[in-house]
């Protein structure tokens, strides 16, 4: 079996149609799917997510919940990519597409983007939103790590107090992006915002509560709708040390890359555009990360599967894991084209 | 200091942290009138500038691209076109035309996008959608959008959308929770469309998510993922497959093989026909209802652009190293117009650039500086965040973004100084179809189709909407190609993606570009400098690397929501948004909706604007101008 089929091969281990109970069905049709198309899908979402077939009617149940699960998304330093990757979303029809998450599966009670409400009827929607406890708070971008700094203002409360105020009720907190997840971008060299992750501004905040890291740079559409999905579906996945979710961080982007074989046997590409490159040689000796770097690249791919960076001729940067903006590689320098130091044979 | 009485922070449906205050004289029944200038401010820094010191060239496209996920292709592609300059190093063909098509791609995702999602809920009451007529919207679909057909091949009818109606009602309203749609200034007097016309235009807000994700793929293809596609110095990464089937590790290949590239095709063809079939009528749909806001929001006339999309028409001859040069020719002219007179397109001296932080949190001289020489540091003296009572003041700073200045004054860029360039221009046939569509859609008669609105009035909030339209539709049929329109005189456009494609085994990289990196010494003394048009304007990035280590010594963007959304400058003279604002008649002070219309008309991207200096200061010796000496 070929192991860039990954998603194919799972999919085989799940045994598509339980049954849906009558008042699934019916919310389904309110929403304009059948249940045929709808549990295709949903079968397809699994293979992604690695559930049990037993899963699918409590995936199900919680993509047409009568009372949807409310999601408050806050953005402190950060550009947007994270958002923008989301709303690329096409997990299943009817189920993970941006749509009907919109519609039908959560309520985005908070999203400064998207949002209708501005100014003060934002403000006050952040504030009713984040009253009820229970809810899903996303968050993208790092926190400049004093609050009186003035690097990060919004509504006249700094980024400590916004994330402070509006994490005291949430259930879950999700950190999308690496920025989010690790510092990111804003944390480079020298930092020259004091910028921290999430779990360190929780730290420091003595907030105590369930995260989920979803790093990337930005993550996979997928990966950020499917995580969410997944929770809702089983509660807690199970994450990895740096509390990434095993299910789409559990392997190295090489492990399952289609160039791997000529990572082995060769030719490697040794410049852009040279006859190798065109034979989708390994980019390994152009800087390519993948052999360090957890992320389901190159087994989900991006954009409904159709490439992904190394298929697109360049090499992975190692987007998802800590500081890779600043890792040190070969001959003690740092640089996406350096090539990393170690000769990873397996 | 003016006390403000209209206060909108966070300004939501926009890219990144922005705050306005403005001052209203109340009229007595809870609306007023804007008097004087508003203030508008950016509330989030990052560093990037000083991130990227003492680091490899050939990385600094992928960090500045993460200036903003928005503009993710333009800030990458600005950046590899800087060190381009600075190393001397020309791409081949090939990778121009990719490079179009990603820039042009990103201006019809950007451009109806924001239509949809980020402006129309100015225009469009959701709550009004809801008690729409069905078979009256099916009417009205059918004569404002008679070839678009999303419902299953055919025009929708009455039952279509009546079960947009009960999707809105179901997935919303029914479970009183109304997610993003909570908390609009639904119902607000400013709202002026038809329930029918609220339900068609909702509706395609929501079909146009499913369109947005299909066109990006045209990303996937050549960049491996969107947002943040891949881009290298001296070219493109990817480049054709040597094997036309099925990407496999048995088969190799790459992304560009017959699949992808037949997906690049059908994104291509996905982004024309919406553009003419839904973005275009439904512009004009709203522009009617709302002509009088061609009488508010203009700017004081002065614009300025950089020019983008290099002709691939225009083309010299490929350069023996597989690499080209380009004589004058963008789609989008380099040029400047003054007081809104059209007559003459002037010539842009890119010396005369300055920025000055006199009411930004930065260090330093408040003196307007080039940037090439303009030193900061970060420097908060705003209000400490978490007091009661935050509030701004116009005399003292009050914003992380720049004043930049061409020639001193305050320039607007964007569509509208695209649009009226080229008009002004009037020389490639596209300037003339520019010309013919300003005259036929805004200018024509209401039974011809048109607007009937004076051409001096394209300086407004509508006339921003209109040209981000316009330009689109530009656009696109340059991508996909465009037939020759006969009582127009307009020829025939074979389009970007047609010439790529018959030039497709051709070269993606100049490989002298990394083999001259390598040896720094050998560099030439210069600061490199690289522009793009990106869909929010003027975007240049200055760069000086050390002929020593190779590395970064100095990075430098001037953005395009920074011309815009800046604050006052040294003389008092307050940037485009602020001075925008002027006369502007509010409802409500409690709602602001007037306002946020007239702020998004300019598509805020303000990740974008924020930037920070080299510390150091470093002073740069040389700027190389030979981008910018080449006038049409």
């Amino acid at each position: 079996m070929q192991r860039s089929d990954l998603s194919r091969e799972d999919a085989t281990e799940v045994t598509p149609s339980p049954e849906l109970d009558a008042t699934i069905v019916r919310r389904l049709g309110d929403m304009g799917v059948s249940r045929r198309q709808f549990m295709a899908s949903l079968t397809r979402m699994a293979s992604l997510l690695a559930l049990p077939p037993s899963m699918l009617p409590q995936l199900a149940m919680a993509a047409t919940s009568p009372t949807k699960p409310s999601v408050v998304y806050m953005s402190f330093q950060e550009c947007t990519g994270c958002l923008e990757s989301m709303v690329n979303s096409f997990a299943f029809k009817g189920g993970g597409t941006i749509e009907n998450l919109l519609l039908n599966v959560v309520s985005i009670d908070y999203q400064e983007t998207l949002m209708a409400a501005a100014g003060a009827q934002a403000e006050h929607q952040l504030a009713s939103s984040t009253a009820k406890s229970g809810y899903v708070l996303v968050v993208d971008g790092s926190i400049p790590a004093s609050a009186n700094s003035g690097y990060f203002v919004s509504g006249g409360r700094s980024g400590a107090e916004r994330f402070r105020s509006a994490a005291a009720n949430a259930g879950l907190i999700v950190a999308v992006g690496t920025c989010a997840s690790f510092g990111g971008l804003p944390k480079a060299d020298p930092n020259p915002t004091g910028a921290v992750s999430i779990k360190d501004m929780m730290a420091s905040l003595g907030i105590a509560k369930p995260l989920i890291n979803v790093s990337g740079c930005p993550p996979i559409p997928e990966v950020i709708t499917g995580t969410i999905l997944l929770y809702l579906a089983s509660g807690m996945p199970a994450l990895d040390t740096l509390l990434r979710p095993k299910t789409f961080y559990g392997r190295t982007v090489h492990s399952h890359c289609y160039r791997e074989e000529s990572f082995e046997d060769g030719p490697r590409v040794k410049a852009f555009d040279d006859a190798a490159s065109r034979k989708g040689g390994c980019l390994f000796d152009m800087g390519c990360k993948g052999p360090v770097t957890k992320a389901a690249c190159s087994s989900i791919k991006w954009n409904q599967g159709l490439s992904f960076p190394i298929q697109s001729g360049h090499p992975c940067m190692g987007c998802t894991e800590p500081n890779f903006w600043d890792r040190v590689n070969k001959g003690g320098k740092k640089g996406f084209y350096v090539p990393l130091a170690g000769s990873y044979d397996d | 200091m003016t006390i403000a009485n209209i206060i909108i922070d966070p300004v939501t449906r926009i890219e990144g942290h922005l705050r306005i205050q403005a001052y209203a004289d109340p009229d007595g029944h809870g609306g007023g009138t804007i008097s004087k200038p508003a203030l508008s401010s950016s509330t989030m820094v990052r560093g990037i500038e000083r991130i990227l010191q003492g680091r490899d060239p050939r990385d600094a496209w992928s960090f500045t691209q993460r200036i903003c996920g928005v503009c993710t292709v333009v800030h990458g592609l600005t950046s590899v076109r800087a060190v381009e300059n600075a190393i001397n190093v020309k791409v081949p063909k090939n990778a121009d035309y990719i490079r179009n098509m990603m820039i042009g791609g990103q201006f019809v995702h950007d451009h109806v996008m924001h239509f949809y999602h980020l402006h129309a809920l100015d225009w469009v009451d959701i709550v009004s959608a809801l008690s729409a007529d069905p078979t009256a919207t099916a009417t009205l679909a059918k004569k404002n959008n008679p070839n678009y057909k999303p419902n299953n091949g055919l025009l929708p009818d009455a039952a279509y959308f009546q079960a947009q109606i009960n999707k809105l009602k179901t997935g919303l309203v029914n479970r009183g929770q109304l997610g993003l749609f909570a908390n609009g200034y639904w119902g607000h007097v400013a709202y002026k469309l038809t329930p029918e016309q609220n339900l068609l235009l909702t509706s395609h807000y929501l079909e146009a998510l499913g369109w947005a994700r299909e066109i990006v793929k045209l990303h996937t293809v050549f960049g491996g993922k969107d947002p943040h596609p891949s881009l290298v110095v001296g070219g493109m990464p990817c480049t054709l497959s040597a094997n036309t089937g099925a990407v496999s590790e048995d088969n190799g290949g790459t992304s560009l093989n017959t699949a992808g590239l037949a997906a690049v095709k059908a994104a291509l063809d996905r982004m024309k026909s919406f553009v003419d079939q839904v973005y275009l009528p439904d512009v004009l749909l709203v522009a009617r209802g709302y002509k009088n806001w061609a009488d508010f929001g203009a700017t004081a006339g002065n614009f300025l652009s950089y020019g983008e999309f290099p002709d691939p028409a225009l083309v010299r001859t490929e350069m023996v190293d597989g690499a080209i040069d380009y004589p004058a020719g963008y789609l989008f002219p380099q040029g400047v117009i003054w007081a809104n007179d059209l007559k003459r397109l002037m010539p842009f001296d890119q010396a005369k650039v300055t920025e000055n932080v006199a009411h930004a949190w930065y260090g330093g001289s408040t003196a307007a500086l080039h940037p090439s020489v303009s030193t900061t540091t970060l420097q908060y003296t705003g209000p400490q965040p978490d007091q009661p009572d935050y509030m701004l003041d116009e005399a003292d700073r009050y914003s992380w973004i720049k004043s930049p200045r061409y020639d001193g004054k305050p320039m607007e860029v964007g569509p509208l100084a695209h649009i009226l360039t080229m008009y002004a221009r009037n020389t490639l046939a596209t300037d003339r179809l520019v010309r013919k569509y300003v005259d036929t859609y805004w200018c024509g008669t209401a039974a011809n189709g048109g607007l009937a609105l004076p051409f001096a009035k394209l300086n407004s909030t509508l006339g921003r909407i209109f040209s981000r339209m316009l330009e689109t539709k530009i656009i696109a049929d340059q991508m996909a190609g465009r037939a020759a329109i006969s009582n127009w005189s307009i020829p025939a456009y074979a389009g970007w993606y047609p010439l790529f494609y018959a030039n497709r085994s051709g070269k993606y990289f100049n490989p002298k570009a990394f083999t001259v990196l390598a040896s720094p010494s050998t560099l030439p003394d210069k600061v490199g400098f690289g522009f793009t048009e990106a869909p929010r304007g003027a975007l240049g990035h200055w760069i000086k690397i050390n002929r020593t280590t190779g590395m970064i010594d100095h990075y430098q963007c001037v953005v395009a929501s920074q011309w815009n959304a800046g604050p006052r400058d040294g003389a008092g003279a307050p940037g485009p948004y602020e001075q925008s604002l002027v006369g502007h008649k509010l409802a409500a002070l409690d709602k602001p909706l007037e306002v946020l219309r007239t702020i998004h008309s300019f598509d805020p991207c303000i990740g974008c604007a924020v930037h920070v200096l080299d510390p150091e200061g470093q002073p740069l010796v040389t700027v190389d101008v030979s981008h910018l000496g080449r006038l049409v």
